[in-house]
């Protein structure tokens, strides 16, 4: 007991023995303290990297400069609005220095080109991780209270998406991954809130199933749920993995619960089998431009066609002829909502086009399905499933309410911290991963999860994981003067007859007028003051080939004089642009007209795009020019020439800086031009 | 006390570095197992998936397919191939040909716009046999070009027609050339190029059948056409001016 005690004391005089030993050792002390901050600077990580970078540009021809530009010490952006305080530039030194290009080290290399300045918006806005950390670790990979590592560089257009909610040119994953999570009807079940609060609302259009047994068979519905990819690949329909017997029930409760339809069965007096005429009904569906909506596979296997409507490669093997007959007769019937149009087809078309489409049977598909007649328990168990698997969240379905709330909300879901994730074995943990596992293969997380398995590529996945990571906390943090707020469609309706004639005819599919609609088509909402009626009148009812190339082109309805009539009076009244003035006088001399003509030929070279005259232009990218003098009107010309960009917003004319004078001439040469008679044509 | 504090930062930064240099080491070393190879062949061939232009930090579309032929020059299943090269993640970076002496890999990009190389080989009797295959990244501002072109300039441009687009290249008396036409483009200067972009034809006194575009794309989108043209550029650009040697 005495010994410890003892030797402690010594130890006690040995130090502090007499005063000035004590001041000696007390000295010697706070010299090192003192000189724990700088050794410690001097050797943390980002004095090394700024040691490294001086070596580094050393030996640089312009190393002089980058010298002069290089301070020593912590660099820091702080935006206070933005929550922003990025020391990353401590240690990444050269993200403006252009000479740096060639630098592949990091963190010295320069930063690829973007639209925004550094010291505007600082790092982790779009890179994540942890700006005020002056470690690698810490900076990059902290999950410490749920902060959130960097962004990995190929999911990296999901910091875009923080603020820029519509899409943007340059974030080409951004944006299909956005369209995806409407159009793949992820928001039917999870419901999901852009930082402005808006709901991101769906795209597709899942067909209602209370008339389901007028259109198909419980064979067809059966073979369908085991794999909807099988029938069509290209189809948005998730496969749920159902037993034999559960796809059998579904089907069961579904037939047994249908509706007829009044109006199904009231089909045309025509026969779709009697005698079909494959050339006929080809060159109906080739002329009603079936394929700008509809794709169809070839013989090589290739999808032919739009994503407007399900794909149509086996519909012989889906839909009931008669059902067939009155959907093609006016589709509007069976779904007061469906994106077709009503073409009004005469009954001996209604027999070619439906016996043509019938002809698309694959007499492989479904032909071992044979079910027995389902039991009452087993309809039971039918609509049990369809209620637990939450099939009414998409579709309409007798007997079973629409779920709210089916899966969790993904408003957040860019910010989910890693300790709420329960990772899967051998997966890399983090939350970009898990999303990615997720979206992938929803099974592996469990029999018990019920999201279904989509057929999606590596890169729809990883768009898909873009879109959701950019849901982030930060997001709705950022002030709402820094947001590009995201522009809802509008609820434009026109009114009237022909508003009526417009929704039957689903322009709004293809065309934009007011903020609502497509983009398939050109935006309408000043067209009335570009064409001219005669013109629009005969194309309403006839729609001839305007630009060659197009391979997506409008449809021929088969409209009567009246509804052309009324429609063209409607567009030539509302649709009118402010910015162009009808009473504009425009000099149309023989002389201007010369001048025109020249400046089309030789100034502006007006001919590389588009065609006067067949035997001599050949252009292909514009509308053929030919009587484009009884197609628009000349102060419409005059204000396109001048700024074609302000007339009609991303055509694809360039604006060529055309001076007053230069347009009223060219106006007045291309309004001379009123067919194939005309004189205006290359001699 | 404050003596031991200080000490152990510096021991705790030195274990820091140490660990640091080790995680930079491993960095370059994949651990992933080799198979062991069944036979050895004498030639490797590229099948597909050379000269893709992909994003940064993202996987290429197609995957990367070598095939390797024994000395008859007949497929050979079992050999063993290797994948790598200087910024690019190839996934599997080892692996035995299949039954009809392919080895396939998908490859993910670096993080820098550019050129990348990845190599593939496998050993035969005497040294390696190697195939070497192209691959280019774009980065924001040279996909934003890429989406330009496509939109306003490649149907003059690109004398192939594509299902969705009909070119327009055969019907212009004078002919442009494709923008990865490197052997043209590349003697134009960045200011040559922004001159006929914004200004047309004419402004190098070339047909006017080459529209002005100054009043349609704003100074940054002319920028980012010429650094898609300059990445895409085969053979490769090399900008001129100052180079500044690495020693
Ligand atoms: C209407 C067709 C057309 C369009 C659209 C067009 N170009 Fe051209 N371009 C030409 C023609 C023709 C030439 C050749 C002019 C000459 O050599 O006299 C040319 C030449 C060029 C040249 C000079 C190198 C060469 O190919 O001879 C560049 C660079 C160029 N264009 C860039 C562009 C860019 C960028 C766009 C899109 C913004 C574009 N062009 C759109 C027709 C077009």
């Amino acid at each position: 007991m005495e010994s410890p005690r003892k030797s402690k004391s010594s130890l006690w005089h040995a130090l502090f023995g007499d005063p000035v030993r004590a001041f000696g050792v007390v000295s010697v002390v706070l010299l090192l303290a003192l000189a724990v901050a700088p050794t410690k600077e001097h050797f943390s990580q980002w004095h090394r990297y700024q040691r490294q970078y001086l070596t580094e540009i050393h030996d640089r021809g312009d190393s002089i400069s980058l010298r002069r530009r290089f301070s020593p010490g912590i660099h820091q952006i702080w935006l206070p609005e933005l929550g922003v305080v990025d020391r990353c530039t401590t240690c990444h030194l050269g993200l403006n220095e252009a000479s740096l290009s060639d630098v592949r080290q990091q963190p010295f290399r320069k930063h690829p080109v973007i639209p925004h300045k550094l010291e505007g918006f600082g790092c982790v806005i779009c890179h994540g991780g942890q700006g005020a950390a002056t470690t690698v670790a810490e900076a990059h990979r902290s999950e410490r209270d749920g902060e959130m590592p960097i962004l990995p560089t190929r999911f990296i257009e999901a910091g875009c998406g923080q603020c820029h909610q519509n899409a943007l040119a340059g974030t080409p994953q951004l944006n299909l991954g956005r369209a995806m999570l409407t159009r793949y009807g992820c928001v039917h079940c999870h419901s999901i809130l852009r930082p402005d609060g808006t709901k991101v609302a769906a795209t597709d259009h899942p067909p209602s199933l209370v008339h389901v047994a007028d259109k198909t068979t419980r064979e067809w519905i059966y073979s369908w749920l085991k794999d909807p990819q099988a029938y069509a690949p290209s189809t948005t329909m998730p496969n749920y993995k159902l037993s034999d017997a559960d796809a059998s029930d579904i089907s069961a409760y579904l037939i047994s619960t249908s509706r007829p339809q009044a109006g199904d069965t009231a089909t045309p007096d025509a026969k779709a089998s009697a005698s079909p005429d494959p050339a006929a009904g080809a060159s109906l569906y080739g002329q009603s431009f079936c394929s700008s909506c509809h794709a169809v596979q070839n013989a090589a296997g290739n999808l032919v066609g739009g994503d407007v409507g399900p794909e149509l490669t086996r519909i012989g093997n889906k839909v009931k002829p008669e059902w067939l007959l009155a959907w093609l007769n006016n589709p509007r019937v069976y779904d007061a909502t469906t994106p077709m149009p009503h073409y009004r087809l005469t009954a001996p078309q209604l027999a070619t086009l439906a016996g043509y489409m019938q002809g698309k049977t694959d007499t492989d598909y479904g032909a071992n399905v044979h079910l027995t007649a389902a039991t009452t328990q087993q309809v039971a168990h039918g609509k049990l499933l369809i209620s637990t698997l939450g099939c009414a969240a998409c579709h309409e379905i007798n007997g079973v309410a629409k779920p709210e709330n089916f899966a969790p909300e993904l408003s957040s879901i860019g910010s989910k911290p890693r300790a709420q994730i329960v990772f899967l074995p051998g997966m890399e943990r983090s939350l970009p991963s898990y999303i990615t596992g997720k979206v992938r293969q929803p099974g592996a997380f469990g029999a018990g999860v019920k999201m279904p398995q989509f057929a999606l590529t590596n890169a729809q996945t990883d768009a898909l994981t873009t879109a959701l990571l950019a849901l982030t906390s930060r997001s709705r943090a950022i002030p709402d003067t820094l947001r590009v707020a995201y522009v809802p469609e509008t609820a434009y309706q026109p009114a009237g007859h022909a508003g009526r004639l417009m929704t039957e005819l689903a322009c709004f599919s293809c065309h934009r007028i007011n903020g609502r609609g497509g983009d398939m088509a050109p935006d309408l909402t000043a067209e009335g003051s570009s064409v001219q009626r005669q013109w629009l009148v005969d194309f309403l009812k006839n729609p001839n080939t305007l630009r060659p190339a197009l391979i997506r082109r409008m449809p021929r309805f088969n409209l009567s004089d009246g509804e052309s009539e009324v429609l063209t009076d409607y567009m030539l009244t509302v649709y009118q642009s402010p910015a162009i003035d009808q009473e504009m006088g425009l000099a149309t001399t023989p002389d201007v007209i010369e001048r025109g003509r020249q400046l089309y030929y030789s100034k502006y070279a007006c001919q590389g795009c588009h065609i006067i005259d067949a035997k001599v232009d050949k252009g292909y990218i514009g509308p053929t020019l030919t009587s484009v003098g009884s197609r628009l009107t000349p102060a419409w010309i005059y204000e396109w020439l001048k700024n074609p960009e302000a007339v009609r917003a991303g055509t694809m004319q360039p604006n060529q800086n055309i001076s007053d004078e230069d347009s009223q001439a060219l106006a007045a040469f291309l309004s001379s031009l009123k067919g194939a008679a005309s004189k205006g044509a290359k001699p | 006390m404050m003596q031991h504090t200080s000490v152990r930062t510096i021991v705790r930064s030195l274990a820091c570095y140490v660990t640091l240099a080790f995680l930079c080491a491993c960095q370059h070393a994949p651990t992933a197992a080799v198979p062991q190879a069944k036979a050895t062949g004498a030639a490797i061939v590229e099948s597909s998936g050379g000269h893709q232009v992909g994003s940064t930090g993202a996987a290429l579309k197609e995957p990367i397919v070598v095939q390797v032929n024994d000395d008859k020059g007949t497929p050979l299943s079992g050999a063993l191939v290797t994948f790598h090269g200087d910024g690019v993640t190839p996934d599997p970076a080892a692996m035995l040909t299949d039954s009809s002496g392919q080895a396939t890999t998908t490859v993910t990009l670096g993080a820098i716009a550019g050129r990348y190389q990845l190599t593939a080989s496998t050993p035969t009797a005497s040294h390696p046999a190697t195939a070497t295959l192209v691959e280019i990244g774009l980065a924001y501002q040279e996909r934003l070009g890429a989406l330009l072109a496509d939109k306003h300039c490649t149907r003059c441009h690109d004398p192939e027609s594509s299902a969705e687009r009909v070119s327009n290249y055969d019907n212009l008396a004078v002919k442009p050339h494709s923008f990865s036409d490197g052997s043209t483009l590349n003697k134009l200067s960045d200011a040559d190029l922004f001159a006929i972009i914004q200004h047309g034809g004419p402004a190098l006194s070339r047909s006017p059948l080459m529209p002005a575009y100054a009043g349609t794309l704003s100074a940054s989108d002319v920028r980012a056409l010429i650094a898609y043209t300059r990445s895409i550029a085969d053979p490769p650009y090399q900008p001129a001016g100052t180079f500044y040697a690495h020693k």
